[in-house]
């Protein structure tokens, strides 16, 4: 809906507004839904594991776990590292939807753009390898959220700051790391996306 | 709610019989974090069936020498065996497998937030044993029983209960695989002097029905004259001359009065003496240093 609301002046300008269901959809699934998704994701479920461990660690409660013979790393880092690869993609999807449904809304009810060609251009520009690209970046942006969270928990200073920097930590840690990811997963995907696809525009 | 009914009786009397074999061996143990040496050449047998105090003023590092015995901490220098088993040499699993032979009561429990009493206790049950679901509850409930706790708290959660039964569920749980060693780690801070006795007496019922060998570490005197028949006493590193042993005392807890060593007999005492004027210089030295590296 943002998207619409900054492009749609210059696109009118250039008889083009019924291109902007192409710019709005094709921006979504490539790089707003997985980067605020993860993004979101990183501050809410990020931040709340390295609290949560680093409230164990300052208690004790993971070395009682490793006095009673289980592994830590296994019995609290995989379930969690595993729900973040699972979910995380889960929950992008389910972002895309909702900025499909609401660019589609504020653009044809409120810009008053026609459906048809709206639907059209979408169709025309945004391709199944788009959606998979978009996807596949959440697979490690959720691996990186889980991992990045983890280590500030286990490594956590005592103390109430200690826990309360930790989970600063895991967000602003993760927030970069998802930014460089989308970076170099961006050109990876794209020169995958060359391989494939040879007659394909070129990024470079 | 029931207690520990039973009337004391000397720790020597009720001790369980040692068969002379050296359980745990700590041999030439050094820790360092960073610049800070905190145990310095340490070396302490302890035999089956012995109930050991380490005892010491704060800091000497008394805790970190109880986490290297279960491999929590890693020692700069020196080895810690278990059983002959030099614990840092040993593979993950092995050193589970050892750990199930210990059971280790934290300072301040451990317990497991997310968990409630009853699903702590049987945790170890369920990590290490293929016991069926009734088998675990009749172990959980016998457990509760032994530390004197009614069986309504079970479906508590760790918050919802106080510290002194949050101690003895933390004991209930070290107890779930019968181990070999327990280690204490100053079972009585932070509790009122009756519910400190019943930790006391809960420890000596633990060994008059369980053929185990204990380490617990405290500042207590009256825990460890009262639970334990040897003594082992750690002196600050920053406070002894060079070349001196960190190990003040090893011997009875009985004859730890008759010791010659000065320093023993005002920490059994709870004298300050000295320690004031010390503690006063300290802190002019601190400053002076602190002063001269501002000014250059």
């Amino acid at each position: 809906m943002v998207l619409a609301v900054q492009s749609y002046a210059q696109f009118k300008m250039l008889n083009l507004e019924t291109r902007l269901g192409a710019v709005i959809n094709m921006s979504l699934v490539r790089e707003l839904g997985p980067v605020l998704a993860a993004t979101m994701l990183a501050g809410r479920v990020g931040s709340a594991m390295a609290a949560e461990l680093g409230t164990m660690r300052v208690t004790e409660q993971i070395d009682a776990l490793a006095v009673m013979g289980a592994d830590p790393i296994h019995y609290l880092v995989v379930p969690r590292f595993l729900a973040c690869l699972v979910l995380i993609p889960a929950l992008t999807l389910v972002a895309d939807f909702m900025g499909v449904v609401g660019g589609y809304y504020y653009s044809v009810y409120l810009l008053h753009i026609d459906a048809y060609y709206y639907l059209q251009n979408s169709a025309n520009y945004v391709g199944w390898f788009d959606l998979f690209s978009g996807t596949a970046k959440t697979l490690f942006f959720g691996g990186a959220i889980a991992v990045i969270g983890c280590h500030h928990g286990f490594h956590c200073d005592p103390g109430a700051e200690g826990v309360g920097r930790a989970a600063t930590y895991a967000f602003v840690h993760s927030f970069v790391t998802i930014l460089l990811l989308d970076l170099l997963l961006g050109i990876g995907f794209d020169a995958l996306y060359n391989v494939l696809f040879p007659q394909g525009p070129r990024l470079i | 709610m029931t207690y520990a009914t039973e009337p004391h009786v000397s720790p020597t009397a009720t001790a369980a019989p040692t068969d002379g074999h050296v359980l745990v061996e700590v041999d030439h143990l050094t820790v360092t974090f960073g610049r800070q040496m905190v145990l310095r050449d340490i070396s302490v047998q302890i035999r089956r069936g012995e109930t050991v105090a380490i005892l010491g003023e704060s800091g000497c590092g008394k805790t970190v020498f109880l986490k290297t015995l279960v491999a929590l901490q890693r020692p700069t220098r020196g080895r810690v065996l278990f059983d002959g088993q030099d614990l840092f040499r040993l593979s993950a699993a092995e050193l589970a497998r050892e750990r199930t032979r210990m059971g280790f009561v934290f300072q301040n429990a451990a317990l497991f937030d997310s968990m409630t009493i009853g699903e702590n206790i049987a945790f170890p049950l369920r990590q290490h044993r293929q016991l069926s679901e009734d088998e675990i509850q009749a172990i959980v409930r016998a457990r509760v029983a032994e530390v004197g706790l009614p069986l309504s708290v079970l479906r508590k959660k760790p918050g919802e209960i106080s510290g002194g039964m949050r101690k003895r569920v933390g004991l209930a749980r070290a107890l779930a695989l019968e181990p070999e060693l327990m280690l204490y780690d100053e079972p009585t801070t932070g509790l009122d002097p009756i519910m400190s006795d019943v930790i006391n007496e809960l420890i000596l019922r633990t060994r008059r029905q369980h053929p185990v060998t204990s380490i617990i570490v405290t500042h207590d005197m009256r825990t460890a004259t009262k639970v334990c028949e040897r003594i082992v006493m750690l002196y600050p590193l920053a406070r002894l001359k060079p070349g001196e042993s960190q190990i003040l005392y090893d011997g009875p807890a009985a004859e730890i009065e008759k010791a010659s060593d000065r320093r023993v007999i005002q920490f059994v005492r709870g004298e300050a003496g000295e320690r004031l004027m010390e503690m006063a210089r300290e802190e002019n030295n601190h400053a002076q240093s602190a002063e001269e590296s501002v000014h250059g």
